[in-house]
Order: C-alpha cells, then structure tokens, then sequence
C-alpha cells in the first residue's frame, strides 16, 4: 500500500507534510467520513500532468466522494488537498467539474445555452448578469460537443445523452486546468459516447488533466493513460498498462477489506 | 356592503395585490428548489417571531417584528435541517415537527401579546385586508401598504441582484459550491426572504393563506414558461391578475349570485381562491403542458393516421385495379368506422384529396395520389431498411412500418431514400413508387 499509512495521532507537523506542487492534484493523508463513518481511509495520491486518469472501483467504493472531497464539497476528517499546490479555495478557477447527470432536476426551466453558461458563472462577479462574451463562449461550447443546434432547447426535452454532453460544454468554458467528471458515461448512448472520448483526448492535448470516474471496465484501457483503484483505500495507481491487472482489479473487486469494514462501523457505533 | 371607491377598495387591492406579487417571486424558487413546503412551514413559524417582538417592545413596530420574523425564519431553516440530518426522518415530516411546534407556541404567545399592543390574534392568522385602509392618516397611505411596498420592492431587488446566483444555486448546488458561490448562503437569503415577505403580508392575507401567494403562481406560471425569467415575470402577473379579480368577486360576487349585497365575503380568502381557479384553467388551457392542448394534440394524431390509412388503402387498392373505384362502405369498415373514420373522410374531402366516383364508390385525386404516393414509398422504404438490417421474417415488416409511416418527416424520408438508394421493390416485391 501506499507508504505514508499512519494513524491519525502519529501524525506528522503540517509543514512537514509533503506535497508535489508540480502536480495537477496532490491528496495527501485524507479520510473522509459520513457521519463518523469512514468510507475514504488514508488517501496518498499525486495525479499526473496533462493526462486522463479513470477512477474505477466497486459501488460504494467511495469514488464520488474521493471527488467531492477535492472539491471541497464534503469535509476531510484528516488530511489535505493540493491542486498544484496550494488549497482547493485559492485555486477554485483551475478546476471543473462535472457531477452526475441525475444530481441535478432536468425539468428546471432553462435552455441548453442557460445551463451552459453557468460554467462561467465563478468568473463573473457577484451580481453581475453574464455577459455577450460568456454566451459566445458557451454557444462554442456547445458546438465543440456537438450541440450546436440545441442552445435554445429546454433542457428537459434533451436526450440523456444530450444532457451529458449540455454539462460537458459547462466545463468546457470553464476553461479549467483540472476536471473532475463524475460517471460522464453512465446511460450514454454510443454517439455521445464518442463525442466525450474525443472530448477527453482534446483536453489531454491542450495539457488538462482529466480524472473520471468510470464504471465499464472493459473501455478502461482505451480511454485512460492512468488507473487509480479504489475500494475505501487505494489499491493501486499508476499507468493503466501496468496497473490495469487481473491481480489488481481481483484485490479491488474481490471484496472490503474485512478489518476496514469493521473499524468503520465500529467507529460509527461508539462515534 | 358599502359602494365601490377607489378610495377604499383601491388600497384593498393594492395591499392585495402587493403581497401576492411580493410573496411571487421567493414563491418561484421554493417551487423550482422542490421545498414549497419551506414556505408554509415559515409562514407559520414565524408566529412566535412576532409574538415575542409585541411582547418585548409593546408595540406592533415594523423593525421588531421582521427582526423576529428573520430569526425564527432562519431557526426553521436550521432546525429542518439539522433534526433531518440526526432525528433520521425525511424533510417534511423535520419541517412538520418545526413548524407546527412553533406556530403552536405562537398561538400561546399572541393571546398574551393581544393583552398589551392592540392585535386580534384571528387577523394575525387570517389577515384582515378589507380594514386595512381604515387605518391610513387623512390622505395618506396605510401602513400595511407601506409595509408591503417595502417588501415587494426589496423581492424585486433580490431576485434582480442575486438572479445569476439564485438559478445556479437552485438548479446545481453542487456546481455552485464549488464555483466559490456559496449554495448554504443562498439558501439561508431565500428563507429570510420568505420570512420577511409572509410577516409583511400577514396583514393583508393572514400567516395562513400566504402559503396560497408563495407557491400557487409560480406553480401556474411554470406550465406557461420554460425560462426561469419569464416563469418569475408571468408569477407576479398572474399574482396581480388573482389579488384584482379576488377583490372583484369578493365585492361582487354575491349580487352576481342573486345574494343579499349585504353578505361580505373576505378578500384575501377569495384572492386565494383566484390563484387556485387560474391554476386549474391553466392547467387545462395551457398551450403546451394544458390537459385539453394534449388532447387535441392526440386527438388530431388519430385523426391523421386515420386519414393516412385510408389514403394507403385507396393507392393499394388502385395498384391493383386501376380502373376500378373503392366502395366507400368498404374504405368506412376498413378504418373501424365510428366518429373518428366520419371526420377523418370528411377531412379528406374538404381537402380535395378524393373524389366522387359515384354509386357510392370513390377514388384518389391527384392531389390524394402524391400524398398517398409518398406514405406508400415510406413504407415500403422502411420495410426495406428493417429487412436490411434486422434478420426478420417477412410477415414481422407490415406491422412496424404501418405505424412508423405516419411519422416520417420530409427530412427523414430524404435521409431514408439516400440511404436504401434505388431499391426498386419492397422485401414483399411491391414497387416502390417514385
């Protein structure tokens, strides 16, 4: 496992904590719990420049909350974020995020073009509407991922897969160094399927980093230059070529980790 | 009943018609956030807020009681949350709790609160906007107008200012976080928004009815509009268009009814009424999400394809016998006859598509023909494409392509012709007209 496993009260000074400040996202020590429960155990991890990394694990393995958890969106117990190199806060105009399709209620009244425009909404002050400049981006947007002629859709009247790709455009004008995508492929029909892909890879050429959470095994190899499996704790990163084994994925699918288990739910018990 | 004058029922309908709107626009995103029930929970919790602001300053001061309305307003937000999240029930049964509690002890409290500062604890809870006016200095505006001018001024000024950060906070929460715009805070702004509108309009329309304002508007608005601006645009004006026709009907409506013009029927509950009666037409009439515009919509789809039918059937049958024309008993009993087969041949002749052959017989105009011409090219096209690319038994093709042609569009027809080519001949060996 990964060499910094120490427990909570061994814990290193913070200045002497060590993280990569090249890296797009530098995790260092995290534990993240749902009411005292842990569900992410000791997280150490340095993600690549510039590449797209799937996040692959069974259900419930903690993959959207390892996310939300760099997006500062559900607390740490311990340990800290870095994306390159300094908290999330300060850095928030570096990243992009993409949630699940279903966190969000499609029939709100808004269009395609509305939806994607919100992207830039961390850029435009507060009370301040979004300008000419920012629709223009987001009518790109929506071009780049082959939307082009539903700007003016409602969104509920948009396919599943059109509503994928309506929240790809988001991040898209971002303009993002780091995106986080949560299961941008679950549902998707094939089409769409391929509009991200292409997607992925042009972001990968413009330096981005991409890390996405992925459920179909099978495409893992094609879409991704780097693996990180997860089960609670991460059992193995690194490039999908090497990292991507039989042995690996055995030890990520075949089961918890029984003493994890049971010091989770002891520690919910008496918490 | 007195006689009309804008003097009175002017005020009554501007009190009225104010609060409706006011309430409107946070009514709007309580809609859209799925917590309308948010808003009567406030409505009611704010009770006790103004109990104990008439208890301490004994007096019914302005600043006091939204002061306490904007506290027990945030403390019911908290308290739903926090009982959700560790008394492990759902978020209506949180606001449940909360609320009724709240509202219970306000009761308690107003009773003694009506003791010091001249209050009826019945107007607190049901309004009291048909005396509102009397209290207005000689000439002047009532307060209760005032007090809600403000509020609908400050909404305004809310839902323009903060309108970028309301739509993401309500549509993504998640997004918004983390674009460093802060969903909690937002959340926390709308209910001290509800807080301070219900306690200005409680006057005109009593903590109980308000709930009417908060969230029947909006909810008629949206079966009208699909943009978050216009829904909020089309929420006031049906909250204005209600607080105008309750005041009508209230003042009115017993002469029209043949009653004694004497019998008084209170304004805020018939404009409460309104919002419930324009919902309920609009639900019917609206153009795209109407009941009764789905039904034409269906109603014209059958007709159609009835239509379509006995096209299909005249062209086929004048394939075979070109010389000879269709019985009309005949084309009726193929279409299952009934209203729907009368119209639809009805239809059919008013647009020219066939003519009279006589004894009772009919044929395809030229018109008819092209029209026909082209459902039957469809057809066969799509049997073709569904023999091409699925491994099915003749007799599965008929089946798929008789409903399918009803709904192939020029464009598609075109995409269908490119990509089957010069087919010729349909899997059954018809021809494929031109």
């Amino acid at each position: 496992m990964t060499p910094s496993q120490t427990l909570p009260h061994d814990k290193v000074p913070q200045d002497a904590v060590h993280h990569d400040d090249d890296s797009p996202l530098s995790i260092h020590d995290m534990t993240v719990a749902y009411h005292r429960k842990p569900v992410l155990w000791d997280i150490d991890y340095a993600a690549p420049q510039g590449k797209l990394v799937g996040i692959v694990g069974p259900n419930g393995a903690g993959k959207s909350t390892l996310i939300k958890a760099c997006l500062d969106l559900v607390p740490c117990a311990s340990g800290s974020v870095r994306i390159y190199g300094k908290s999330y806060k300060e850095q928030r105009h570096m990243v992009g995020y993409v949630p699940q399709r279903e966190s969000v209620d499609w029939d709100f009244p808004a269009s395609a073009l509305d939806v994607v425009v919100m992207g830039r909404y961390g850029q435009i002050p507060w009370c301040f509407p979004p300008g000419k400049k920012d629709k223009d981006a987001a009518q790109h947007a929506l071009h780049q991922v082959g939307m082009g002629d539903y700007a003016n859709r409602q969104i509920s009247k948009l396919s599943g897969g059109q509503q994928q790709r309506v929240f790809l455009a988001r991040a898209l004008v971002q303009d993002a160094r780091v995106y986080f995508m949560d299961e941008p492929f679950a549902g998707v029909d094939a089409a769409t399927e391929s509009a991200i892909v292409t997607l992925l890879r042009q972001l990968r050429e413009r330096g981005r980093t991409v890390m996405v959470v992925h459920h179909d095994l099978q495409s893992v190899p094609e879409y991704f230059d780097e693996v990180l499996l997860l089960n609670m704790r991460i059992v193995a990163s690194g490039p999908t070529a090497s990292v991507f084994t039989e042995e690996n994925l055995q030890k990520t699918y075949g089961g918890r980790l029984t003493l994890l288990s049971e010091a989770a739910e002891a520690i919910a018990r008496n918490g | 009943m007195m006689d009309w004058s804008w003097l009175i029922d002017g005020w009554i309908i501007a009190a009225g018609a104010g609060a409706a709107m006011a309430c409107a626009l946070p009514g709007t995103f309580l809609v859209l956030r799925k917590m309308s029930l948010m808003g009567d929970a406030i409505s009611h919790a704010v009770l006790p807020g103004l109990a104990i602001a008439f208890l301490v300053t004994h007096s019914r001061g302005v600043l006091p009681m939204f002061l306490g309305a904007v506290i027990v307003g945030v403390f019911t937000a908290v308290g739903t949350q926090v009982i959700t999240r560790y008394g492990k029930v759902e978020s209506g049964a949180a606001m449940g709790v909360v609320f009724s509690i709240l509202f219970a002890l306000g009761l308690v409290l107003i009773v003694q609160a009506a003791d010091h500062v001249d209050l009826d604890p019945g107007c607190v809870l049901y309004g009291n906007l048909s005396l509102i006016p009397l209290d207005a200095p000689e000439g002047g505006i009532p307060p209760a107008v005032i007090n809600i001018g403000l509020a609908l001024l400050l909404n305004i000024a809310f839902v323009c200012l903060f309108f970028k950060e309301l739509k993401i906070c309500s549509f993504d929460p998640q997004l918004a976080t983390t674009l460093g715009i802060n969903a909690n805070l937002m959340h926390y702004l709308l209910m001290i928004v509800v807080a301070v509108t219900t306690v200005a309009s409680f006057e005109a329309v009593g903590s109980i009815l308000v709930i009417a304002m908060l969230i029947v508007p909006p909810a008629t608005a949206r079966l009208l509009s699909d943009r978050l601006g216009m829904t909020l645009i089309l929420a006031v004006v049906i909250a204005a268009i209600s607080a105008v026709l309750g005041h009508v009907v209230a003042f009115r409506g017993p002469v029209w009814i043949g009653l004694d013009p004497s019998v008084s029927i209170e304004t805020a509950a018939m404009i409460a009424v309104m919002t419930g009666v324009i919902f309920f037409l609009t639900l019917l009439f609206a153009p795209r999400y109407g009941l009764v515009g789905r039904w034409y919509h269906r109603v014209k789809l059958a007709l159609q394809i009835v239509r379509e039918d006995m096209l299909g059937i005249l062209y086929r049958w004048g394939e075979r016998r070109p010389d000879e024309a269709f019985l009309k008993d005949d084309l009726m009993k193929a279409v299952g006859r009934g209203t729907l087969a009368r119209v639809a041949f009805g239809s059919l002749q008013r647009r020219r598509a066939i003519e009279n052959a006589g004894d009772n017989r009919i044929r395809l105009s030229t018109a008819g023909k092209d029209a026909a011409t082209k459902l039957v090219r469809d057809h066969r096209l799509w049997e073709g494409y569904l023999a091409t690319h699925f491994d099915l038994p003749l007799d599965h093709l008929h089946e798929p392509a008789e409903r399918v042609e009803h709904y192939i569009s020029d464009d598609l027809s075109q995409q269908l012709k490119e990509e089957m080519g010069d087919l010729g001949e349909d899997p059954h060996g018809r021809k494929i007209p031109d």
